[in-house]
C-alpha cells in the first residue's frame, strides 16, 4: 500500500494526545488531512480539521482515500470496522497489543470490501516529499529524501536506522512501507515487496527482515522473478534460539525462522543480503543503483 | 500465555473434549493416595510449560500406588527444560491403539484460523511436516462464519478411521475451535488425540496458549488458571519480568540499550560482527524509558559486563526523551565502565547536545563506530573515551 499526495486521510483518535501530535508531523510531510473521527468528539475541531463522531460521519462530508488509528488495543475492531463499512481503501493500524482473533475479523471484512490493511503494530508508511501516514519521522531530511529505493521494515525503529543509512550514503526512498511487528498482519513482506515492484518510482527494494516467522521466505519465491535489485538485511541472526526477542513474531523454534533459513532462501531468490544496515548503500551499488546526484 | 497441561485439559474436559482421569499433585504422597483412587496403571507427568517431555524424562508410569510415590519424588523438585517441576499431573495410563494429531492455530499466511489434523500424531509436528508434509490436513477457517461440522468432518474422512472414530474426531475438532475461539486462543492443540483399545478418542496431552493481548476480556478465566509462577531463567532475568522489562542475559561482555526489538537486534547482530559478545538483550523504547534507571542496573550487575553501548534511533519513540532517562539514571547509578552512544532520528539533536553537556562525552556518528568502539573496550584495547 502507497498513498499520494491527493488521498485524502482521515485520523481516528485524532483528539488524543498522540493523535494530534502526529497529525501535525503529518501534515508537515504534505499528508492531506481533511477530517478527524473520535467517538463522542464530534463537532469539534483539531488544527483546523474537522472531527467527527464516526469515520461514517466524516465520510457524508468528506472523499476519505486513507485510514490511519490512533486507538488503544481493544477499540482496534470497532473503529477498523467502522472505516471499512465507510469504504475507506487503505487502512493503517498503527496500535500494538491488539487481540489477534479482532485483527482477523478487520482483515477478512476488509478483503471483503477491498480494502487494504496496513499493520497493525506498524510505524507506517512514507512516501518522501509527498506525505507520511503514521508515526515514522518523515519530516527529518537527514532519514527520510525523496529518490528510487523502496524499503520495507517490521520495525520502526530498525527502519529509521535503515533510512538513515540511505541517505548517508547518498539515496533517497521512493517509499518506506512499515509492515508491522505482530505475527498477523494485513500487508505481508510478500505484499509489500510485489507493490514496490510494481511500482514506477522504485529502483531496488530495500527489505528489513527480522527473525521469527516465516515471512521472508514466503517472498523469496517472487523475488527470484524480479528484475528490480533486492539488498535485504536480516535482523537477529546472532539471537540465541527459542529466546523471545521483543516482537510476537520474532522467536526462532525448532530451526523455523532462523535468520540462516531467511538468508539462505533470499541468497538463493538472487537478491543481496549484508550483515548490518551500514553495508546497504554498498550492495546497491553493486547492484548497479546509483545513488541520487 | 502457555498453560500447563492440567490447565489445558481442564478446559478441554469442561468443553467436551474426553480427557483421562486423573489429579494433579505437589507431593508424593499424594501421588501415591491419587494413583489409589484411580486403582489403574498410571501415568505421572510434570507439569511445566515446554514440549517433548517425555524425551526429557518427564514422563513417568506406575503399576501400583507406591510406585507412583516413588516416580514422583523423582519428578517433584527436578529440573526440566529450565523449569522447576512444581506438580505432576497422575492419571489413568491409557490403552492406546492409535495416535492422532489436531490443533487449531494463528495462522499468518492465512490471515485467520487454521485447523490442522494428522492420523500420524504423538510426534512433533515441525518434524513430521518436515518428513511427510503431505500427511498433515489443513483447512483455513473464515473467522467470521467459523469451522461447520462437515469441514471439519472432510477432515477426518478417507483416512481410514472407521465411522466411530471419525465421528468422535470431528466433534473433538469442533469443541477445539470453540474453545479456541472462547478463550482467544493462539493455539490449541491435542497430540497425541489416541484412539483407544475400546475405539474412543481421548485427548491425552494439550498445549494451549493464550493471546497475551486478549488475557483482559477473560480475567475470570486468568484467575480460575491461577498463572503459574515463572521461575525460568537467570535471576537478573526474572528480576527484569518483575520489571517489566524484556532482559535476556547472555554470555558476553559488552552490555547493549536500545529501543524497539528491531534496532536492538541489529545492535546485537553489530556487536558480534565486530568481534565483540553481546551480554544482553534489552529493549527500553516505548514507555520502558520511564525505567531507565532499573534498567541499567540489570544491565550493571550481570558481572561480566565490561562497556555499555546506548543505541537509540526515534521514530515514535523521542530520542531525548529516552535519553533523559538514561542520563538521570547514569547520573544515579555512576557506572565505572565506558559507554558509548550512537543517537539518530526524531529528536537527536537534543539528545546529542544533553550527552555532551551532562557526560562530556560525544556520540558516535554511527551505530557502527559506536558498537566497534564498545567492543573495543570490553576487549581491554586501551583507554577509551567514555
Amino acid at each position: 500500500m502507497l498513498v499520494s499526495a491527493q488521498d485524502n486521510v482521515v485520523v481516528q483518535g485524532l483528539t488524543g494526545r498522540q493523535g494530534s501530535f502526529w497529525a501535525e508531523r503529518m501534515a508537515e510531510c504534505g499528508t492531506r488531512i481533511v477530517a478527524g473521527a473520535s467517538p463522542g468528539k464530534g463537532g469539534r475541531e483539531v488544527g483546523g480539521v474537522p472531527v467527527y463522531d464516526s469515520v461514517v460521519d466524516a465520510a457524508r462530508e468528506h472523499e476519505l482515500d486513507v485510514s490511519v488509528l490512533f486507538v488503544p488495543p481493544l477499540a482496534v475492531r470497532k473503529a477498523a470496522g467502522d472505516a471499512v463499512a465507510a469504504g475507506v481503501r487503505k487502512i493503517v493500524l498503527l496500535t500494538e497489543h491488539v487481540p489477534y482473533q479482532d485483527i482477523m475479523h478487520v482483515l477478512a471484512d476488509a478483503r471483503d470490501h477491498g480494502a487494504r490493511v496496513l499493520g497493525p503494530n506498524t510505524a507506517g508508511l512514507v512516501v518522501p516529499g509527498v506525505a507520511s501516514v503514521g508515526i515514522m519521522p518523515g519530516f527529518a531530511d537527514n532519514i527520510f529524501r525523496p529518490g528510487s529505493i523502496g524499503v520495507i521494515s517490521r520495525s520502526g525503529s530498525l527502519g529509521t536506522l535503515v533510512a538513515l543509512n540511505l541517505v548517508s550514503a547518498g539515496y533517497g526512498q521512493s517509499a518506506f512501507i512499515g509492515i508491522g511487528g505482530d505475527p498477523i498482519l494485513g500487508t505481508t513482506t510478500l505484499d509489500a515487496v510485489r507493490e514496490l515492484d510494481e511500482d514506477e518510482r522504485t529502483e531496488a527494494v530495500v527489505l528489513v527482515g527480522e527473525i521469527g516467522g516465516s515471512m521472508e521466505e514466503d517472498a523469496a519465491e517472487y523475488i527470484a522473478t524480479m528484475r528490480k535489485p533486492v539488498v535485504a538485511f536480516i535482523a537477529g541472526r546472532s539471537a540465541p534460539p527459542d529466546r523471545r526477542m521483543g516482537h510476537a513474531g520474532a522467536i526462532v523454534s525448532a530451526g523455523k525462522g532462523s535468520g540462516t533459513s531467511k538468508v539462505d532462501a533470499l541468497t538463493s531468490a538472487g537478491a543481496t543480503v549484508v550483515d548490518l544496515p551500514s553495508g546497504i548503500g554498498d550492495a546497491l551499488l553493486a547492484a548497479g543503483v546509483k545513488p541520487a546526484a | 500465555m502457555k498453560l500447563l497441561e492440567h490447565q489445558g485439559k481442564q478446559l478441554l474436559a469442561q468443553a467436551g473434549v474426553p480427557v483421562p482421569r486423573g489429579r494433579v499433585v505437589t507431593t508424593p504422597e499424594a501421588a501415591q493416595q491419587a494413583a489409589a483412587v484411580l486403582g489403574c496403571r498410571v501415568a505421572l507427568k510434570a507439569q511445566v510449560p515446554a514440549g517433548k517431555r517425555g524425551k526429557a524424562g518427564g514422563i513417568g508410569f506406575a503399576g501400583a500406588p507406591e510406585d507412583a510415590a516413588g516416580a514422583a519424588a523423582r519428578l517433584l523438585g527436578s529440573e526440566l527444560a529450565g523449569s522447576r517441576v512444581d506438580a505432576v499431573l497422575v492419571e489413568e495410563a491409557a490403552d492406546i491403539a492409535q495416535e492422532l494429531y489436531a490443533s487449531v492455530l494463528n495462522d499468518p499466511a492465512g490471515k485467520g484460523p487454521l485447523v490442522l489434523f494428522c492420523p500420524a500424531g504423538g510426534m512433533d509436528i515441525e518434524e513430521l511436516s518436515a518428513r511427510d508434509p503431505e500427511s498433515i490436513r489443513r483447512l483455513g477457517v473464515d473467522i467470521r462464519t467459523g469451522l461447520t461440522a462437515d469441514a471439519a468432518r472432510s477432515l477426518v474422512t478417507g483416512l481410514g478411521l472407521g465411522e466411530h472414530v471419525e465421528e468422535q474426531v470431528t466433534s473433538a475438532l469442533l469443541t477445539m475451535y470453540r474453545l479456541y475461539r472462547t478463550v482467544e486462543a493462539e493455539l490449541v492443540e491435542v497430540n497425541p488425540l489416541v484412539v483407544t483399545g475400546a475405539g474412543e478418542v481421548v485427548a491425552l496431552d494439550s498445549k494451549i496458549s493464550l493471546d497475551p493481548g486478549a488475557l483482559g476480556r477473560h480475567a475470570e478465566l486468568v484467575a480460575d488458571l491461577v498463572p503459574e509462577r515463572d521461575d525460568t531463567g537467570t535471576e537478573l532475568e526474572r528480576r527484569g519480568r518483575e520489571l517489566g522489562l524484556q532482559y535476556l542475559e547472555l554470555d558476553g561482555e559488552v552490555g547493549v540499550l536500545a529501543n524497539g526489538a528491531g534496532l536492538t537486534m541489529t545492535t546485537l547482530d553489530a556487536v558480534t560482527h565486530y568481534g565483540g559478545k553481546p551480554a544482553n538483550f534489552l529493549e527500553i523504547g516505548g514507555d520502558a524509558y520511564t525505567k531507565a534507571t532499573p534498567a541499567l542496573r540489570l544491565v550493571l550487575d550481570n558481572p561480566r559486563v565490561r562497556s555499555l553501548v546506548v543505541n537509540f534511533c526515534g521514530a515514535f519513540a523521542r530520542t531525548d526523551v529516552m535519553t533523559e532517562g538514561v542520563l538521570a539514571a547514569i547520573e544515579e547509578l555512576r557506572p565505572e565502565l565506558p559507554i558509548f552512544f550512537s543517537i539518530h532520528g526524531t529528536g537527536e539533536e537534543k539528545a546529542i547536545r544533553l550527552v555532551r553537556e551532562r557526560l562530556g562525552v560525544e556520540p558516535y556518528d554511527t551505530m557502527d563506530d559506536a558498537v566497534r568502539a564498545a567492543v573495543a573496550a570490553a576487549a581491554g584495547e586501551g583507554k577509551v573515551a567514555g
